[in-house]
């Protein structure tokens, strides 16, 4: 696929040299790199257009206030909400995510009542969870997963009842990397009266998105992970179920009137952004949004499955290799591989193919229920983006055929 | 750096085949250490008696640096006094942080010293001091 190359040159990073040596960058399930157009459109923002927006009557003020809600209309179109009010900036899904079990949870959550979740949940879509479970006094349940690594639909149809109040779900898992069909996740736990909370921070940047098609009724994701700066991030909610929601922070910009003893709200969205936003960082959500569009969702996928393919008869031929998750008997795989080299641990392996210039992530992933209940302690984990290359992917086949050896056992 | 110069082949031999990896039916003191970002895990089992180190084992999971370390630890403590243990424990942390360097000083460590290169690691440094600040823990309130 040689024409992947023309997105290679726009990721300055990828071009440069660290510790004198080309990178392999395959940890893109953690962040993405940034191509110059979002670079330049931060060193823009902050080189011509900086100030604080909503604020001031001035013309600098009103074009801050200008590239900021135009990212959320953006957004909003990106993933087809029905309007920009929709659209929560947030810092990240993590964020996105604590605002609706604070302002969601703990208003509609009672004791007796019940939430479920994946045990396939990053650490941001569990944790808030147990959070409002144990001080509401309600239940969390888990959906457990199938021999091949798909949430059970047995689960599914038995664990959502007429007690769940919240079904909160990854739309791709950040370890297996299986796509989840969330649409049908959704329609189950609407069937009880429950909302569903759709973790997007792992498909986002991977595959077309349309909440309205999903129904969703909150869906959240981290602009990092879509070639956007860190510390911009986006909750989309529907507008009748955010407006009734209590603010989440409360401060300056989420107000209507204050007095003494109380105040009062502003409107949606404002309700949920208290304090100065990071406008720096959705004037490079807007550049990302279109960079993507550009490339278009067809290909990034295209390109995506390529190098799975390519790669994964390869590492099957490696009888040391111990793969999770990449023998689904849907065809739901994206690009990111987890696996584990017989007798060495995670960490030696990302050290190791480190010293080739091959960046993978080792550990739990934020996801230590999931390795607990596949029985590992850890994993490695390469996940590809739409720059990566055939030839990213030699080099980390080549680095891992010398782990063992440098541990001093035998192939 | 050379992968060689850390991945020496005393480490190899160690976590390959650690002598201390086993539970201690003596155990007069047994210490928990975790790094919670990686997930290293492991128990340290120690046997003391009269301010003396006699048996030291451990259990757990973790890499090959962490487990080698606390493999060579275990060997190089027993039978030290509690002060020497600690007195070891500190000096080897030193040389992970690369605060002593001089190999006369460090020698005492023996077959520790196949370690220092960690130091040049910085990804890794909580690898290797795991042990030693498990070992610290469990000398401290044993007291
Ligand atoms: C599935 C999933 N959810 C949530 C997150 C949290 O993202 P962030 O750390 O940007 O808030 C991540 C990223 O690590 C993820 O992979």
């Amino acid at each position: 696929m040689a024409d992947v190359q023309e997105f290679l040159k726009d990721f300055p990073l990828l071009n440069g040299e660290i510790d004198g040596k080309h990178i392999a960058y395959l940890d893109n399930g953690a962040t993405t790199q940034k191509p110059h157009q979002v670079i330049q459109s931060i060193c823009g923002y902050y080189g011509g257009c900086n100030a604080n927006p909503h604020r001031g009557a001035y013309a600098l003020s009103v074009k801050a206030t200008d590239i900021y809600e135009s990212a959320r209309k953006r957004t909003a179109q990106f993933i087809k909400a029905k309007r920009p009010a929709e659209i929560i900036f947030t810092k990240n899904a993590t964020e996105a995510l604590n605002l609706v079990a604070y302002s969601y949870g703990l208003q509609n959550v009672g004791a007796g009542d019940e939430i479920v979740i994946s045990i396939s949940e990053h650490h941001s879509n569990l944790v808030p969870w147990q959070f409002v479970a144990k001080a509401k006094g309600a239940t969390l349940k888990y959906i457990y997963l199938e021999e091949d690594g798909n949430l059970s639909q047995e689960d599914i149809e038995t664990k959502i009842t007429e007690r769940t109040k919240i079904v909160a779900v990854t739309q791709v898992s950040n370890v297996l990397g299986l796509k989840n069909d969330v649409k049908s996740i959704v329609k189950k736990a609407h069937s009880v009266g429950a909302v569903c909370v759709v973790d997007g921070s792992q498909s986002v940047a991977h595959m077309a998105v349309d909440v309205q098609d999903l129904d969703c009724d909150f869906f959240a994701f981290s602009g990092h992970k879509m070639l956007s700066p860190m510390g911009i991030g986006v909750l989309y909610g529907k507008y009748e179920i955010l407006d009734a929601m209590e603010p989440f922070l409360r401060g300056g910009d989420m107000i209507e009137y204050v007095q003494e003893q109380e105040s009062t709200w502003a409107e949606l969205p404002s309700k949920f952004e208290a304090g100065t936003q990071n406008v720096g960082g959705a004037a490079g959500l807007t550049a990302a949004i279109d960079y993507l569009e550009g490339i278009t969702f067809d290909r990034i996928e295209a390109i995506e499955k390529d190098l799975v393919d390519y790669a994964l008869p390869q590492l099957r031929e490696l009888p040391y290799i111990e793969l999770y998750g990449c023998d689904s008997k849907q065809d739901n795989k994206t690009g990111i591989i987890a696996f584990n080299i017989k007798d060495v641990h995670p960490h030696d392996v990302a050290t190791i193919l480190d010293n080739d210039g091959v960046a993978v992530r080792a550990g739990h992933h934020c996801a230590q229920p999931l390795h607990r209940y596949l029985q590992q302690n850890a994993s490695c984990r390469a996940s590809f983006y739409l720059y990566n290359t055939r030839e990213d992917i030699d080099r980390w086949i080549a680095a891992l055929k010398k782990v063992r050896g440098v541990l001093g056992y035998g192939a | 750096m050379a992968l060689d110069d850390v991945y020496t082949e005393v480490l190899g031999e160690h976590s390959r085949n650690p002598d201390h990896k086993h539970h201690l039916a003596c155990a007069t003191c047994t210490m928990k250490g975790h790094n919670p970002s990686c997930g290293d895990e492991i128990t340290l089992e120690l046997n003391v008696e009269d301010g003396m180190v006699k048996e030291a084992a451990f259990t757990g999971v973790g890499c090959a640096i962490s487990q080698a370390s606390t493999d060579i630890m275990a060997e190089l403590i027993r039978g030290k006094s509690v002060e020497e243990a600690r007195g070891l424990a500190q000096k080897f942390i030193s040389m992970i942080k690369g605060e002593i360097t001089d190999e006369e000083e460090l020698e005492e460590l023996d077959e520790a010293l196949a370690l220092k290169n960690v130091a040049h690691m910085p990804a890794r440094v909580k690898c290797a001091v795991l042990a030693w600040h498990t070992l610290d823990d469990a000398l401290k309130s044993d007291k």
